[in-house]
């Protein structure tokens, strides 16, 4: 077992509403990841995915309130900091966030390198301009990016490439934790397949330790990460390995999750999209019980009334339901 | 399929130039297009291939600049309003944008009532518009009920879609552009949309174009794929064939970018 990069115990995070009321959309979730490992999280739109990578970074910014529970990075504990503490001292050096729309984060007015400068000027005063444009033309060709880009405009670059930028950028400082949220959603066909050509990379030159990936594209988490864990209503629903979680799901909603899944092989025209019936719960006030309850097919009247635990299965498997593991095998066929 | 297919629309020689002069582009050019009855067809392509600009001449939306459509074996006429009007009774369109879509200022039963005009049943007892109404929410897992005095603003973008589609069985028409439906909706309630689709495609036998970029959606439901690059069809035919034994480099291409679960997905070719 290696040595793990990131833990996560019982993080519970908020939105305020301006109406005061609270909205758990995070709640109670726990994670492991070891170094040299990345974690995929998949979900529908509303499940709290891209809340758990804000949450993550331990800087909360209103209408996000962090509640309780523990964001240890590489042994050093982080939840409940100083936001200024956290913005100067943990963002970029130890984890680093790409959000969804990274590449409208460039200011059209500046050159690349002035970037750059920025970000590194803060941390290492000291260096000189001639001295970081070298050490960032080194980390561009390392990473697949012609270093005339660096003198470039946002302006002047497609927006695979200003994707990239913002990737290269958001590592320089050498995060242990990568947390890239729907990196690739705005992209097309080609350009996405470059973007995670490009994290790949940066996974496997060790130049970050971990990495959390955020998508609902099935295929692509299957294809980026180690383990997936599925979320649903601010709860994890189940985590294993990328390969069972695809093929041999055990979850109910993962199940249907998984059959949603569309790819140009052979195969996938005699299988039927299963689609989930039912939309999502409010957050605002969730059903007691099993939050999946009213859109669950095999449900039994046991699960609109308890709260459901997780069930371990093996070392790295685990899941949310009140049903055993040979139950739901016997269910599933 | 049945061997003695009824040619629906035909188009010939399409043609599209925006711009003149140093900024002259052919945005579509010298394009055949054939769709049949009931036929589910694709168009697959990059972004800047042309596939909206066909949706749009298709639709009358935008003047050919050469070409020919024909409509039921007839040269299509929408020199006037009212014949564009006619027309658009039997081809109609589902956007990727489902928020921009709706009229914010009409009530979602508005939106519903129009169709129903439209399709000629203005002088009918109110009791049977709303069961007709009622019967197309339900058709597309909504609840009449609930949405009677909402405005498009209140529901979320699955539900817009889907209502889309109600709007679409009220009105059966004998063709459906769809025109990048499903991109802005997540996978789960893709699915849904999707098995909608080809329910109504079953029940009311009307021909369902798409357009999108997921050369994985265009597999799945399609009989026919027209795969478009730089304003003409490089390749075409039956989806089992022209994906899984493409032939020309851009499709090959196209295949390869997309992620796969069943096969290994070569990274080292970008």
């Amino acid at each position: 077992m290696g040595k793990v990069m990131l833990e996560v115990r019982n993080l519970t995070t908020k939105y305020i509403t301006r109406f005061k009321e609270d909205i758990y959309a995070v709640d109670h979730v726990s994670l492991k990841i070891e170094e040299g490992k990345s974690l995929g999280i998949a979900g529908e739109s509303g499940c709290g995915k891209s809340t758990l990578a804000l949450s993550l970074m331990g800087y909360y910014f209103p209408p996000l309130y962090y509640t309780s529970g523990d964001i240890i990075i590489d042994g050093k504990n982080i939840s409940g900091m100083d936001p200024d503490v956290v913005r100067k001292s943990i963002l970029g050096k130890e984890v680093a966030y790409i959000p969804q729309a990274a590449m409208n984060a460039l200011n059209p007015t500046q050159k690349v390198i002035r970037f750059i400068e920025d970000v590194i000027h803060v941390h290492e005063p000291q260096k000189s301009k001639k001295e970081i444009y070298e050490f960032a033309r080194d980390r561009f060709e390392q990473l697949g990016l012609p270093a005339n880009v660096l003198e470039k405009y946002p302006v002047e670059l497609s927006g695979g490439m200003k994707q990239r930028t913002v990737i290269a950028i958001s590592v320089i400082l050498g995060p242990k934790v990568l947390i890239a949220d729907e990196p690739s959603s705005a992209l097309d066909v080609t350009s996405q397949k470059m973007v995670i050509k490009m994290l790949r990379d940066l996974m496997d030159s060790g130049m970050i330790k971990a990495m959390i990936f955020i998508t609902h594209e099935l295929p692509l988490l299957y294809n980026v990460t180690d383990d997936i864990m599925v979320m649903y209503a601010g709860q994890i629903f189940e985590k294993a390995p990328a390969h069972e979680a695809v093929f041999d799901p055990l979850h109910p909603y993962s199940q249907g999750l998984m059959g949603s899944i569309i790819v140009p092989e052979a195969g996938l025209r005699d299988v039927k999209l299963a689609a989930i019936p039912g939309t999502p719960p409010n957050l605002k006030n969730p059903p007691s019980g099993c939050r999946f309850a009213p859109r669950c097919k095999y449900v039994k009247p046991i699960c609109k009334v308890t709260s459901v635990g997780m069930v371990h299965v093996g070392e790295d498997r685990m899941y949310r339901c009140v049903m055993s593991e040979e139950e739901i095998r016997e269910l599933k066929q | 399929m049945n061997k003695e297919r009824k040619v629906c629309m035909q188009a010939k020689g399409l043609t599209k130039v925006y711009g003149f002069g140093r900024t002259r582009t052919v945005a579509v050019d010298n394009v055949d297009l054939t769709l049949y009855e009931g036929e589910v067809v694709s168009i697959v392509g990059e972004s800047g291939s042309g596939k909206t600009t066909i949706s749009k001449l298709l639709l009358g939306l935008t003047n050919l600049t050469e070409g020919e459509i024909y409509f039921q074996g007839e040269l299509r006429d929408i020199s006037t309003y009212k014949k564009k009007q006619e027309y658009w009774r039997n081809i109609q369109a589902i956007f990727q944008d489902p928020f921009s879509s709706y009229n914010i200022f009409h009530k979602i039963d508005a939106v519903l009532l129009d169709c129903i005009n439209m399709r000629g049943g203005r002088n009918l007892p109110h009791d049977k518009k709303v069961e007709m109404m009622t019967e197309a929410c339900s058709f597309v897992n909504l609840k009449f009920e609930e949405l009677t005095n909402k405005y498009p603003f209140e529901l979320s973008g699955g539900q817009m879609q889907r209502l889309m589609i109600a709007r679409i069985f009220l009105l059966k028409p004998k063709i459906l552009l769809a025109d990048e439906t499903t991109s802005m909706i997540d996978a789960c309630s893709r699915a849904t949309i999707l098995d909608m689709l080809m329910q109504l495609r079953d029940e009311i036998g009307m021909t369902i174009i798409f357009i999108t970029h997921d050369i994985g959606l265009a597999y799945y439901v399609s009989d026919t794929v027209y795969i478009m690059e730089k304003g003409v069809f490089v390749e075409s035919g039956p989806a089992d064939e022209v994906i899984l034994n493409p032939k020309e480099a851009y499709t090959q291409r196209l295949l390869n970018d997309v992620p796969k679960i069943y096969e290994e997905w070569d990274l080292s070719t970008v």
